[in-house]
């Protein structure tokens, strides 16, 4: 990093961090045991939270230069913010890291190949819902065509880093363009409903896990919910925001408000935690914006995860039924540290005869998917999700429940790795639900 | 800034990946968790074994390098705070339970352990190892002996100095010693586990610890008294120990504690209460029912306004939850959190939260008093922000005063967070000249070149680093 950079960064921290929030930091250390990353470095302080919000306060009192080092450790935090929830001060950690991460990259010279990959997925995919539907039929083509056959035997996958080649193996079957827009915007309750409610679909939901999706809209109106299903809507932003794209991220949640105004219902319900974190925070994102800020609050104070409103509506009650299994399940990290649902799930899941419910040790801890970082931390990520693995084969259970695309992928990516995918599965909250009914309604 | 070759040594000593000079690495450990302290280290060092630490302290010694040995640095007087430079001690790889001996009742660990845990694996042997400082998840057992610390069960049980039985210790000529053992009884000479434990690093390092455990307690019952005025209060954390009966915890929180804990927590807390009492008694089932009803009764006579006992465990959790709060619910008010530690004979906790609420008014700052009632430790707590000067400076006029007043009621400046920095410009206050000039004779004599944790304990002007 030359001089002139430096103090770029610098001049942008000052301006732009959060000096209260810095300095609400009593450097207590009651972060510490909960942060994934200061465990995994071997308690290395500036792998913790503590750590880095003192670089970062060190680089606004210009007490440190901001260098190499600095940008990575920021860059390995997982974002899992489980070091909030632990703050005695309440320091809002994961605003300060985006405006920190983002401050970093607007200042940086990113090379020629990394510049195109972040164009093109920041760009030109995420916030295009068509573009993404083009991409996930892709996919469907892959899959259903043969190639997967003939790449798989043919060893293809071999020539990519090994986390990329496992994740090849356990993407969900994705739907087809067809079966993709074959969905409907509007779904009436038939009697008298009893929650107005807006789906937000998200844009990896809504393609690669179509089902989940399908299966959320079901869950509401069984609950009673009348549904809307703005088409207007997209992608989050919780990638952009996450990666130091702030901006990106901020076109993107005015859409969003504006598209939910629209239909005015009493909750807007996600069944990504990531994505349910991200919308919760855009008051947070827009506060300096006057024209934007009430609208995002309130935006925001209608963000209720699916798990949160089945609760709500007694769906707990309703007589569920499975197959006699040991099921545990892996926190979404977004969904327990910044929306708080953490109760939610686990009455659901022991709501449902025969299921077993065993609750794994550190269910809590990040499973190390954390957006893209598994991608771009690769071996980072691995040993975090090693550790988790640990965790669930001591529950014994051969069903891992998460309730979040990311955390979803990564589990199944756990399972592969350990070679338990002919005793194990890994599903999305809902899919298990509407099992659940399903068996119900059949017996 | 420290020669090169002398980052070689270390080096070849503790390998190369546990030495650091990064300016991050250094920015990181250049704090711990005292407000408005901060100095930058010129190394890091992170070390195997005891072996590794005399020889790195042989170096040191010879060329006068200051060494400051540090844990999870959750010091509150800045004993962790490398004020001279030099480097930076960490036991992040020294962190190994060795051996729970259950025919001797004792645990050996080395310092980097974790203190809680070291509590949980003991306890899922049916035993327990009392002190249970507030950082305990995070705390490690080499800083808790080193500071002495307390927690919430020093009445009953005492503090950490009554559990440790024998030490491995670096001195700092290198020389490695052991005191101690698993032995109840031992005059073997001066008591050199005793005058370690709460040497603040300033007189050696400690690199294996044996420490003493006692049977789990079977049975445990939970309440909470609130009063009208703080008299009533006092006199019945008196009453209670006067009817022979010791409480494992008993607990304290003043009016603007529970004004701003109900405030921000919303638990239902009388908030006109001048006091409310937080009591814990364990043991035998029969036995925890007597005293409990006992001091339920006690309570009553000495005008508490509402006394609940709690019926199960959860409701023992909602009743703690008051007391448990009261630092996050702090610390939220102001950017800077003080919190001190003046302690009192117990039959002056009154006399001394009363003085303490006239010293705020006196220096117009905002000051939360929460602690331990039973052993006179109390927790007055001020939410500031250091940003402002002219409010900093009266804030640091009010803590001298409520030393002060501590030792004038027969107290003293620290009851479990240690002089260090923070604390060392008092000291005199407690010991007078000649206490302090014994207590230098015993530095001089341990570490004749002053390269252990220097800055501590002694107060020297101008402290406060960058």
């Amino acid at each position: 990093m030359d001089t002139l950079v430096k103090e770029r960064i610098q001049v942008d921290f000052q301006n732009r961090m959060d000096r209260d929030e810095l300095e609400n930091c009593m450097r207590c250390g009651f972060c510490l045991p909960v942060c994934p990353t200061y465990i995994q470095s071997g308690y290395d302080e500036t792998q913790s939270p503590r750590g880095r919000i003192a670089l970062m306060k060190g680089i606004v009192d210009g007490e440190i230069e901001p260098d190499e080092d600095i940008e990575q450790t920021l860059n390995e935090c997982l974002g899992c913010r489980a070091c909030e929830p632990a703050c005695p001060a309440g320091v809002n950690y994961g605003q300060l890291l985006e405006e920190a991460r983002d401050i970093f990259n607007q200042n940086k010279q990113h090379s020629l190949p990394e510049k195109v990959i972040r164009k093109t997925v920041f760009e030109g995919l995420f916030p295009h819902q068509n573009r993404m539907e083009n991409m996930t039929s892709l996919l469907t083509f892959y899959q259903r065509s043969g190639l997967q056959k003939i790449a798989r035997n043919i060893g293809f996958m071999k020539l990519f880093p090994e986390t990329l080649a496992t994740m090849e193996k356990v993407l969900p079957s994705t739907p087809t363009r067809k079966e993709m827009r074959s969905q409907a915007s509007y779904y009436v309750h038939k009697s008298q409903p009893k929650a107005r409610v807006a789906f937000f679909k998200g844009c990896l939901m809504d393609t690669m896990f179509r089902e989940v999706n399908k299966a959320t809209i079901e869950l509401l109106q069984k609950v009673g919910c009348d549904i809307a299903v703005p088409d207007t809507q997209n992608c989050c932003g919780a990638l952009h925001g996450h990666s130091g794209e702030k901006e990106k991220a901020k076109e993107l949640a005015k859409k969003n408000i504006a598209a939910f105004e629209e239909v005015g219902a009493d909750y807007i319900i996600t069944n990504a935690g990531g994505c349910g974190a991200f919308l919760h925070d855009y008051g947070h994102l827009l506060h300096d914006d006057p024209e934007w800020s009430e609208r995002a609050a309130n935006f925001a104070s209608k963000i209720k995860d699916i798990t949160a409103i089945l609760i709500d509506l007694d769906f707990h009650l309703t007589p569920l039924q499975m197959p006699e299994q040991v099921v545990t399940y892996q926190d979404s990290c977004h969904l327990r540290n910044v929306q708080k649902t953490f109760d939610e799930p686990r009455l659901l899941l022991q709501s449902i005869d025969g299921l077993h419910y065993e609750e794994m040790n550190d269910a809590a801890r990040c499973c190390g998917s954390a957006g893209i970082y598994n991608i771009v931390h690769s071996e980072l990520s691995m040993k975090h999700l090693d550790y988790k693995m640990e965790q669930v084969k001591d529950t014994a259970a051969t069903t891992i429940v998460t309730t979040n695309p990311g955390c979803l992928l990564q589990m199944k990516l756990g399972i592969e790795r350990e070679g338990l995918s002919d005793k194990m599965r890994a599903v999305h909250i809902v899919e298990l639900l509407i099992e659940a009914v399903d068996r119900r309604t059949s017996v | 800034m420290l020669d090169k070759s002398i980052i070689e040594q270390f080096k070849e000593i503790v390998g190369e990946k546990n030495v650091e000079t990064s300016n991050m690495s250094l920015h990181s450990y250049s704090y711990d968790a005292t407000p408005g302290f901060r100095k930058t280290p010129d190394v890091v060092v992170a070390p195997n074994n005891t072996e590794e630490i005399a020889e790195i302290v042989k170096i040191c010694n010879d060329h006068k390098i200051p060494l400051t040995p540090r844990g999870s640095g959750t010091n509150l007087s800045a004993g962790t705070t490398p004020l001279k430079g030099g480097v930076v001690l960490l036991f992040k790889h020294m962190n190994n339970i060795l051996e729970v001996d259950e025919q001797n009742l004792t645990i050996t660990v080395q310092p980097g352990v974790v203190t809680k845990k070291l509590i949980d694996k003991v306890e899922a042997k049916g035993l327990l190892y009392p002190p249970d400082p507030s950082s305990i998840n995070i705390s490690t057992i080499g800083g808790n002996i080193n500071e002495n610390s307390g927690g919430l069960r020093g009445l009953k049980y005492g503090v950490t100095r009554d559990y440790v039985l024998g030490l491995k210790i670096v001195l700092p000529n290198g020389d490695i010693i052991e005191t101690g053992g698993k032995l109840a009884k031992d005059v073997a000479g001066y008591d050199l586990t005793r005058l370690f434990v709460g040497s603040e690093g300033t007189l050696g390092i400690i690199t294996e610890a044996i420490l003493k455990l006692v049977p789990m307690p079977e049975y445990k019952k939970t309440m909470l008294a609130t009063y009208a005025d703080i008299d009533d209060a006092a006199r019945t954390v008196s009453a209670i120990i006067e009817n022979r009966i010791i409480p494992a915890t008993l607990e304290f929180l003043d009016q603007p504690t529970v004004e701003v804990v109900e405030e921000y927590n919303q638990i239902g807390l009388p908030t006109d209460a001048k006091a409310i009492l937080l009591i814990e008694q364990d043991g035998p089932e029969s036995v925890v029912n007597k005293d409990i009803e006992k001091i339920a009764e006690i309570c009553k006579e000495l005008k508490a306004v509402t006394v609940s006992v709690a019926k199960n465990e959860q409701e023992a959790t909602a009743l703690t939850t008051a007391r448990r709060s009261a630092l996050s619910t702090i610390a939220r008010l102001r950017p800077t959190t003080f919190l001190e530690d003046a302690t009192v004979p117990r039959s002056q906790v009154a006399p001394m939260v009363k003085e303490i609420n006239r010293i705020a008014e006196k220096y117009n700052v905002k000051i939360c008093t929460f602690g331990h009632a039973g052993d006179g430790n109390l927790h007055p707590t001020v939410p500031t922000d250091v940003r402002n000067k002219e409010e900093y400076h009266r804030v640091e006029q009010a803590f001298a005063e409520i030393f002060e007043k501590a030792v004038e009621l027969g107290g003293t400046i620290t009851g479990e967070h240690g002089v260090g920095a923070m604390k060392a410009p008092f000291l005199k206050l407690k010991l007078g000249e000649e206490g302090i000039r014994a207590l230098k004779s015993v530095k001089q004599s341990f570490d004749p070149n002053n390269i252990m944790n220097p800055g501590k304990m002694f107060f020297e002007e101008e402290e406060k680093g960058e």
